[in-house]
């Protein structure tokens, strides 16, 4: 690793006045303590985001749950007020690499990073999340922007995000040695309507499927995954190539929409 | 830096620079080997180590960030000459073969068992996820933990 000066905050405000270029932020680090080793980033100073306790924390507001930033995965499927009101939320953060990096990883650290093999923009995405910032609220609709990319400016920290309640579920096929997703879908029932998005998948991240959504708001009966148009491009690497991760979404919405109706 | 840590019961005030790994800490300053690094790359989990009660990747963290943190390492639970109910789970059930993943294997189940005193074989295998061995095929590990569970049960 580099050589970096370290930081450990009390408060947002005082984050918020170091964080800028090359001043980079440190949540959970379970992605980016190894990218720092690996000498694939190279941050003059880390901001410890640890000592926040105002980013902590699960707690229902306006129907809504509301989950700080810095919550551990651990604590997000564990928490019961989660698990009644977005359960495929929990099933989700349970299921992310393993106990150990569940109780370090975070919520608001998975959304930033926006890996596109991750599984948290998978939920943010289906449920519209609501992602609250040091300086402004954004829907999950504009926060995703491709591989590695979200709308978050350098300099901006996410304070904690909102789900709505809703009827929801979580399946992925995973990677066996890291966890992380060959394809996952999260799929749930707002307002009336079926949204489901897919992570682990597309070249460019997470992503709305919209014919599958389509078929299931004209028919909630409809099962044929397979026989519906796949767009974005798939991601191809040593673990699948593109018709298999193709496949796998299919299989796995067939599954997740099962267990939706289940619910 | 200056930090202060409490290391199995024991407060230690050590300097460390800021890019300095907890397992290196551990193993170079204060020389409890038995934390063992193996992947490099937090996956294997040999390195594991409990911060606050909970299992995590000491090839992960920072040291300085653990500055006013309790950890408990492979050292830390035999109580003198008395090995913990895990480490004698293991050693009776024969949960290892070369050892190197045991010290991670002992502190997972560890961290298990105090939060989940009667696990299914199912939720010890998933639990054991980010635990590799190259030697056992895990089945005397998990059978090394229903032992260790049952002994506590009995204990209690």
């Amino acid at each position: 690793m580099y050589d970096f000066d370290y930081a450990k905050p009390q408060s947002l405000q005082e984050a918020q006045d170091l964080v800028g270029e090359d001043k980079k932020l440190l949540a959970g680090g379970q992605t980016y303590l190894p990218t720092l080793r690996q000498r694939l980033a190279m941050p003059e100073m880390l901001i410890d985001l640890n000592a926040i306790d105002v980013l902590k924390g699960i707690c229902e507001a306006d129907a809504r749950v509301s989950i700080g930033a810095m919550t551990r995965h651990a604590e997000v499927a564990a928490s019961a007020l989660v698990q009644k009101m977005v359960p495929g939320l929990a099933t989700l953060a349970g299921g992310i690499g393993d106990p150990a990096v569940r109780h370090r990883g975070t919520l608001g650290g998975s959304l930033a990073n926006n890996d596109p093999s991750a599984c948290y923009p998978a939920a943010a995405l289906a449920l519209n999340a609501t992602i609250h910032t040091s300086k402004r609220s954004l829907e999950a609709n504009d926060f995703f922007q491709g591989l590695f990319t979200t709308a978050l400016d350098e300099d901006e920290i996410i304070s904690h995000v909102t789900f709505p309640a809703a009827p929801c579920a979580y399946m992925k096929f995973k990677q066996p040695a890291s966890g992380f997703a060959l394809a996952g879908v999260f799929v749930c029932r707002l307002e009336g309507s079926f949204r489901l998005a897919v992570t682990g998948a597309g070249q460019d991240g997470v992503f709305r499927w919209s014919q599958a959504e389509d078929a299931l708001n004209a028919d909630a009966s409809f099962r044929d995954f397979k026989a519906l148009e796949l767009e974005p491009d798939m991601i191809e690497d040593m673990h699948a190539d593109a018709d298999y991760r193709r496949n796998l979404v299919q299989v796995a919405t067939q599954r997740v929409v099962q267990a939706l109706a289940q619910l | 830096m200056q930090i202060t840590v409490t290391v199995n019961g024991q407060p230690h005030s050590v300097d460390v620079a800021p890019n300095r790994l907890l397992v290196d800490l551990l193993r170079e300053d204060l020389k409890l080997t038995g934390t063992h690094l193996g992947c490099d790359t937090s996956q294997c989990g040999a390195c594991m180590v409990l911060l606050n009660g909970d299992a995590v990747k000491s090839c992960t963290l920072l040291a300085v960030q653990l500055d006013g943190a309790s950890v408990t390492t492979i050292e830390g639970l035999a109580d003198g000459e008395t090995l913990s109910p895990v480490q004698e789970a293991f050693r009776d059930a024969h949960g290892l073969q070369c050892g190197f993943c045991t010290p991670g294997m002992v502190i997972s189940i560890t961290d298990l068992l105090a939060k989940n005193p009667h696990p299914s074989e199912d939720e010890i295998r998933h639990w054991l996820e980010g635990n590799i061995c190259r030697c056992t095929g895990y089945q005397n590990i998990v059978k090394a933990a229903q032992l260790a569970a049952t002994k506590q049960a009995a204990s209690a």
